[in-house]
């Protein structure tokens, strides 16, 4: 029956994911000027632009042209950024992992602070403590995510200097600190290419994992104190949704009667609370959770404009504005596709937590 | 049970409007009884009034030089505020929010942004609402292939984080105000489209809709006399918490450089091009973001407040 379902939710989202692959074939196409001249510079002369258009196949009918790119995307071909001079693939392998870090930082953030503030305020609803809550929570998600950065940095990198809460205003590491890989620390032999490579150069560069295998505590430590600001500058904005919705997620729960039963067996507070209450206002967070999923991937272009991080989001906004179409498309359609596998996830968790789901 | 028959008799039209009208006088009645939604009012207010009256109440032109004022001011860029209530010296110019990097009067600046901001929400919600409207419409009414081709391609939209879809299509169509409004506006009718189609689906099978039929209403009738108004309040709903995220979504973009350009008073722009002065000059940055939140901040409350006030059954579990 879940296997079902999981199928069947695969099975819609390729139509979506190929939209997507139709999508960023369009984008790099329907943008102004001549491909060659945007791909290779202003100074392309026309001999490298005649082999260019030929080698990139730009000769042929639009329909041929959209199969190779189905067909280079789907093998792992992803092209070069001209302007850097080199493969986009490297440069995802290279700037993925900052991202990833940040986003799932923000998320646990948001997690950590929203979910337990949503219950208070559901618990005590009504009191001063769910009103401060609440007009926090409106505040938080009414937050543009750079003034919030920039306001955090000024607070923590500039008035709070000399202080013990100190954080550092951008970059991911502070000059001086090793953050040599754990595979080259275990003398592990890395092959040029394939997935293996891949593999490894991204969970080398994930900093705070790299840190923790190799025992790179001052690493660790570093790594920590440059991801708290933008991690709460991208975490805030989720953070208030994620307590809205537990807030309202658990009020509905609290008021049904297999409620007012548990109380009435004489289960405890807490156990009413936790066993009965905030399981079944888990669907509707899990939700909330996989749709902010996106806003954090679009928040990280501002969050890493803000604090130097180079990242996929400031690596995509920069390509855009220097017009780098080897990364725009490559970088767009890999968020477009970490998006919707994570709504896939959504879906099947949602299936998991309620059965129900799963029989319409 | 002859009780029941002689009402139905007398209920004559002008009964029936006046019920009608008493359902959104009912709303706002609920409405104004929620303290949260009645503050989103209220700064919503203000901020209307001081986008009316900006050239009234600004003290300087928004896109002037202290340099070039009459008479002109010796006054350095980026001069932090100068209040003459809080003990600034009287013998300098008052300037409520300093001086920005172009030495012009950030408070007249952040007064005329208002009037951006408010159109900036209006105009792309009502350009999404339209063409998210008609779409999801079809869709839901028609049913078939055109939902599914309607659906599939608002699926695609919807796959994209709304700030980098802009970003794309803003990058297609070159940066400029109009563009970016644009650009939110196309991002955002994925949500409305959905909000209809549902709307649509849940009373495309009632009884006054085969009756509309059974009387010979055409398609456009049944769709936009019968089941349109019954699709409004999640639409007003939803478009009030869109202005929300549609002036968010313009100020990120204004700061990227890529939305209203200079010497345009725009919060985000501005807030954007003195981003490397927040250690030198926090009140240019400070300033155009706290108005950024005061906006955003009104329309999420009435947003809110318009969706509780608006269904029923949350009429008893106030806040």
């Amino acid at each position: 029956m879940m296997l079902q379902y999981i199928l069947r939710r695969v099975i819609a989202s390729i139509p979506v994911l190929f939209g997507i692959l139709l999508v960023t074939f369009v984008l790099a196409r329907v943008i102004p000027g001549d491909p060659c001249r945007a791909i290779l510079g202003e100074k392309a002369t026309e001999e490298v632009c005649a082999r260019f258009i030929e080698e990139k196949g730009l000769d042929k009918p639009i329909t041929t042209q959209f199969a190779i790119y189905v067909k280079d995307m789907a093998s792992g071909n992803l092209g070069e950024s001209f302007r850097l001079g080199l493969p986009v693939s490297r440069l995802l392998i290279e700037r993925l992992p900052t991202t990833f870090e940040l986003s799932l930082a923000a998320l646990i953030v948001s997690i950590i602070f929203g979910i337990p503030l949503g219950i208070i305020s559901a618990v005590k609803h009504n009191t001063w403590l769910d009103v401060v809550t609440m007009v926090w929570a409106n505040i938080g998600v009414s937050m543009p995510v750079f003034w919030l950065g920039l306001m955090l940095m000024y607070v923590f990198s500039l008035q709070l200097k000399d202080t013990p809460f100190w954080l550092p205003p951008s970059g991911r590491v502070s000059p001086g600190i090793s953050d040599t890989p754990f595979y080259e620390i275990w003398g592990w032999v890395v092959p040029e290419t394939g997935l293996w490579s891949a593999f490894l150069n991204f969970t080398g560069r994930l900093n705070i994992l790299n840190s923790l295998l190799t025992q790179n505590w001052e690493l660790l430590k570093d790594s920590i104190m440059h991801l708290i600001l933008p991690a709460l500058a991208l975490g805030t904005i989720p953070m208030a949704i994620i307590a809205r919705m537990a807030r309202s997620a658990m009020l509905d729960v609290l008021g049904q009667d297999y409620i007012r039963t548990a109380k009435a067996k004489g289960l405890g507070r807490g156990g009413v609370i936790f066993k009965h209450a905030f399981r079944n206002s888990l669907l509707p967070l899990v939700t909330v959770i996989g749709l902010s999923f996106g806003g954090l991937l679009g928040g990280a272009v501002l969050t890493e404009t803000i604090f130097g991080l180079s990242g996929v989001g400031r690596t995509l906004y920069e390509a855009i504005t220097a017009r780098d179409y080897g990364i725009v498309q490559v970088f767009t359609l890999v968020i477009a596709f970490v998006f919707v596998v994570i709504n896939l996830i959504v879906d099947i968790s949602y299936a998991y937590l309620d059965p129900r789901v799963r029989l319409n | 049970m002859t009780a029941d028959s002689t009402t139905i008799a007398t209920l004559d039209p002008e009964a029936i409007a006046s019920k009608s009208t008493g359902m959104w006088q009912l709303t706002m009645r609920r409405l104004f009884r929620r303290r949260s939604a009645m503050a989103g009012l209220v700064i919503l207010g203000i901020l209307v009034f001081i986008a009316t009256f900006a050239p009234a109440l600004a003290p300087y032109d928004p896109t002037i030089s202290m340099l070039d004022v009459d008479p002109p001011q010796k006054i350095k860029a980026r001069t932090a505020p100068c209040i003459h209530l809080l003990g600034c010296p009287t013998d300098q110019p008052q300037h409520i929010a300093g001086i920005d990097g172009n030495i012009r009067d950030q408070f007249s600046r952040l007064l005329y942004g208002a009037r951006l901001s408010l159109m900036v929400g209006f105009s792309t919600v009502t350009f999404a609402i339209i063409i998210g409207t008609v779409l999801g419409a079809l869709a839901g009414y028609f049913g078939g292939w055109i939902d599914n081709l309607i659906m599939r391609v608002m699926d695609v939209l919807l796959a994209f984080p709304s700030l980098l879809l802009a970003i794309a299509i803003v990058t297609v169509l070159g940066p400029g105000l109009i563009n970016a409004l644009l650009a939110i506006g196309i991002v955002s009718i994925p949500a409305y489209a959905r909000v209809m189609r549902a709307s649509v689906l849940s009373v495309r099978e009632m009884e006054f809709v085969s009756a509309t039929r059974a009387l010979g209403g055409n398609n456009m009738q049944i769709l936009f006399l019968r089941i349109l108004p019954n699709a409004l309040t999640p639409l007003i709903v939803q478009g009030t918490l869109g202005i929300a995220s549609a002036i968010l979504d313009a100020a990120a973009l204004s700061f990227l450089g890529l939305g209203a350009q200079p010497p345009t008073p725009e919060w985000g722009s501005m807030l954007g091009s003195e981003r490397n002065q927040v250690f030198t000059a926090p009140h240019l940055v400070f300033y155009p973001g706290f108005m950024i939140m005061l906006t955003v901040l009104a329309f999420n409350l009435i947003g809110d407040g318009l969706r509780d006030a608006l269904d029923p059954r949350l009429a008893h579990s106030s806040s």
